[in-house]
């Protein structure tokens, strides 16, 4: 309990004493607003446009899981052709390689552009929220493709020996024994892909620029900056990383549940 | 090979005790030439135990011990019945629900040998199933296996490299050579059965101890 304790205050102190030298610091070189905010019109200005802001919060939001779970269930698929078939997984792992190295900020105007034509050849007019999920996606599903295929292929060869004493199957020992092997490895992807999700759509955004009716964060952001309304700035980016910060937290708890009862990264207290 | 025999492969590291009981699982083929063995290769009539326990940490005690079943799709109530006396045959009544992550090593690696005996198989194929456990748990399971043998009458072939296990537990031993690996010696094991604290304090005991270890020294080249 001590340590729990612990755990709390010694990272909340370190916050109040920031936010107490940053207060200090402004008044003391009496800044300008616009070039750094007291954390009191941070505060006021996450009051005064927070129901604004939660909206583009949302928007983000609704990006970034969106992206999210299609990175887990495309990335979960490539993860299961290439365990199935290491012709497969030796022909295609480069490309999927490249398209995580290349910034995604260079691709997100191409991709912008087919999804313009693409949405408006579909008379469904403009769609800008669908380029923004395609590069989130891009940036989230190289960690669980990655990660799960390590881990598929990580089973231990002595079971393997024994799956195949027993005549398993090869959809039997992908299903008694490599899916089980390879969860806590996809399990650390997701957690990964959940931050980078966010990124991404942060990073698009600031590409795409929406302007539209919906608008997330990062634009309002953008918006910010070009009127100088720093303080805006800033609630948008207390709001980013508390976002960031919440889907960590979830993904966390989510696999600690699901890996409670036998894996060592989340058991505590062995007998032997 | 008589059936219900229990055969040590006694030699040094590296001679391919390991490799020849993969072998005869058929979980490796030879490199050169056959193997000349009836063997039963049909799933379950032959039960392997590996060095380490080889348990899925993600299962219980009972669904790791019914593996095999739960393999081809059978574990029904039957499977569970069977499941359940292999694991009182070990001696872990009342571990059913428990992870492996709860277990010590020996109960792990009685875990193992339930797995292996649980489809009641013709030949047990053991590779050096008690070498990382300590003395205490060693001799304890080694009177268990003795006594799941008496049971059940597998036909055991056992690698080892402990000269005192060899003797302890076999009806006859074979002494390999490393480089060329050959069965350098053929030795049966006289000891009466059953078993037990008796037998290790016995003359024969050490006389036989005496002999194998004659026959591994010369096996590694020492004394010839």
């Amino acid at each position: 309990m001590n340590r729990l304790w612990l755990r709390i205050s010694a990272p909340v102190t370190v916050g109040a004493l920031f936010i107490a030298l940053w207060a200090l610091t402004v008044w003391f070189f009496a800044l300008k607003p616009y070039v750094l905010p007291s954390p009191i019109e941070v505060a006021e200005s996450l009051w005064n446009d927070g129901r604004s802001l939660l909206g583009s919060l949302l928007f983000t939001l609704g990006v970034t899981l969106a992206a999210l779970a299609a990175a887990v269930l495309v990335g979960g698929l490539i993860a299961v052709l290439f365990s199935l078939s290491r012709l497969i997984e030796i022909s295609f792992f480069p490309y999927i390689v490249i398209l995580q190295v290349t910034p995604l900020i260079a691709i997100a105007p191409l991709l912008i552009i087919w999804v313009h034509v693409l949405t408006a050849g579909a008379g469904g007019g403009d769609h800008p929220m669908i380029a923004l999920l395609v590069c989130a996606w891009i940036v989230a599903f190289f960690p669980i493709v990655a990660n799960t295929t390590a881990g598929l292929n990580s089973a231990d060869r002595n079971l393997i020996a024994l799956f195949r004493l027993y005549g398993a199957s090869r959809w039997r020992t992908l299903w008694l024994l490599r899916m089980p092997t390879a969860l806590p490895y996809f399990l650390t992807g997701v957690r990964i892909s959940g931050g980078l999700a966010l990124i991404g759509a942060v990073a698009a955004e600031f590409v795409a620029g929406t302007g539209g009716a919906e608008t997330g964060l990062a634009y309002r952001i953008l918006e910010a900056q070009y009127r100088l309304l720093t303080a805006r700035l800033f609630a948008a980016l207390f709001l980013l990383s508390l976002t960031g910060v919440i889907i960590y937290l979830t993904l966390d708890l989510i696999s600690r549940q699901l890996l409670r009862r036998w894996h060592e990264s989340a058991t505590t207290g062995e007998l032997d | 090979m008589p059936r219900g025999e229990f055969l040590s492969l006694l030699g040094p590291s590296g001679c391919g005790k390991s490799t020849l009981l993969r072998i005869i699982a058929g979980l490796t083929p030879p490199s050169a030439g056959d193997c000349l063995l009836a063997v039963d290769h049909t799933p379950g009539r032959i039960g392997f135990v590996f060095q380490d326990p080889t348990l899925m940490p993600w299962s219980t005690v009972l669904s790791n011990v019914l593996l095999p079943f739960r393999i081809t799709r059978r574990a029904g109530a039957a499977e569970r019945e069977r499941a359940l006396a292999a694991i009182r045959a070990v001696g872990l009544s009342g571990f059913e629900n428990s992870y492996p992550h709860q277990l010590s090593g020996g109960m792990r690696m009685r875990v193992s040998i339930a797995r292996a005996l649980v489809t009641d198989p013709d030949l047990l194929l053991l590779d050096e199933p008690f070498a990382a456990l300590d003395e205490i748990t060693r001799l304890q399971l080694n009177d268990d296996l003795l006594e799941l043998w008496r049971e059940r009458r597998p036909t055991i072939l056992f690698v080892t490299h402990s000269v005192f296990e060899s003797v302890y537990l076999s009806t006859r031993i074979a002494v390999i050579s490393a480089r060329p690996g050959r069965i350098s010696a053929d030795l049966a094991v006289n000891l009466p059965q059953p078993r037990d604290r008796a037998t290790r304090s016995s003359p024969a005991y050490a006389t036989m101890c005496d002999q194998v270890s004659g026959a591994l020294a010369r096996a590694m080249g020492a004394y010839s």
